[in-house]
């Protein structure tokens, strides 16, 4: 910090602070996902008659889904290094094998939850689909915000380049993604391993 | 860790190649007890617990840098609030609503 003050470099400064800005908004994002897991956790037996989680979740879809999670949020991680070696051809081709995974995770849960609803498990039919539809559908939200930053963002850099600004906001963007992923460990494990039990 | 360029994103491709591989290997693990009824559900649920925290963990060791962020640390302080709470706001509720059936 020191040294950043003797040499006059504000600007980075400024990035880097809103970097940690970024921390405190995934924390209280994580709070968000709290409430709504802790309704899950209280709900999820309450079937009213309807379906339960064994009947409903698909092994191979939900498995599916982790992995091209978890392999996308190593691709963004893989993104944000190309900014070391000021590589914006390398960076941008990260970013779109980023965004096709998480293109094709959101097939996923769309697919899968266009056939619970087809099957008359709808957010409506009882407690626990309510949770389940508002705490997996939230993060969903979160994955397609998340697309549609990265497409801006893909643009800006085709434009730009990498300059401090584009630079600070591949990195909030690659926590951002490192984020929905720890997120989605939780709803892989509460909810769909527990619920196949 | 982190120099005097605050540009640099932190963190090298073997790092995250540690976080993948363990990522994956902590996945597996819970998948693979779940699905063969290793051990009893309760038991179960404790050790897939464990398989999370520990991918959550890695996860923001690898991948997010936690520990090669700028001093002072207020990301890790933060999220040691944000994990108190989310601990209290979860296990909180899922506890006291153990208590539905003796009060109706």
């Amino acid at each position: 910090m020191a040294h950043a003050v003797e040499t006059g470099v504000k600007h980075e400064d400024h990035e880097s602070i809103k970097i940690a800005g970024f921390w405190i908004f995934l924390v209280q994002d994580v709070l968000l996902f709290a409430t709504l897991f802790a309704t899950y956790v209280v709900l999820r037996n309450h079937y009213a008659g309807g379906p339960t989680p064994k009947e409903l979740f698909d092994v191979p879809g939900f498995v599916a889904e982790t992995f091209i999670l978890l392999t996308s949020s190593f691709t963004s991680g893989l993104a944000a290094l190309q900014l070391n070696k000021k590589s914006v051809g390398g960076l941008i081709t990260w970013l779109v094998i980023t965004g096709v995974l998480g293109l094709a995770f959101l097939g996923f849960e769309i697919n899968e939850f266009t056939n619970m609803v087809q099957e008359g498990a709808t957010i409506s039919t009882s407690a626990f689909l309510s949770a389940f539809f508002t705490l997996v559908g939230t993060h969903g939200a979160h994955v397609t915000l998340g697309l549609g930053w990265m497409l801006g963002l893909i643009i800006q850099l085709a434009r730009r380049g990498i300059t401090p600004v584009t630079s600070r906001k591949v990195s909030v963007l690659s926590l951002y993604w490192h984020f929905l992923d720890a997120v989605w460990i939780f709803i892989f494990t509460v909810v769909y391993l527990i619920g196949v039990m | 860790m982190h120099d005097d360029h605050s540009e640099k994103h932190p963190g090298s491709t073997v790092s995250y190649v540690i976080g993948f591989l363990l990522s994956i290997v902590l996945t597996i693990i819970p998948l693979y007890v779940v699905l063969n009824h290793s051990f009893s559900n309760m038991i179960l649920v404790y050790v897939i617990m464990i398989m999370a925290v520990l991918q959550f963990l890695i996860q923001l060791v690898f991948f997010m840098h936690i520990r090669e962020s700028e001093e002072p640390h207020y990301n890790i302080l933060a999220i040691a609030l944000g994990i108190i709470f989310v601990f209290a706001i979860v296990a909180g509720s899922a506890w006291i609503m153990t208590f539905n059936s003796q009060v109706q």
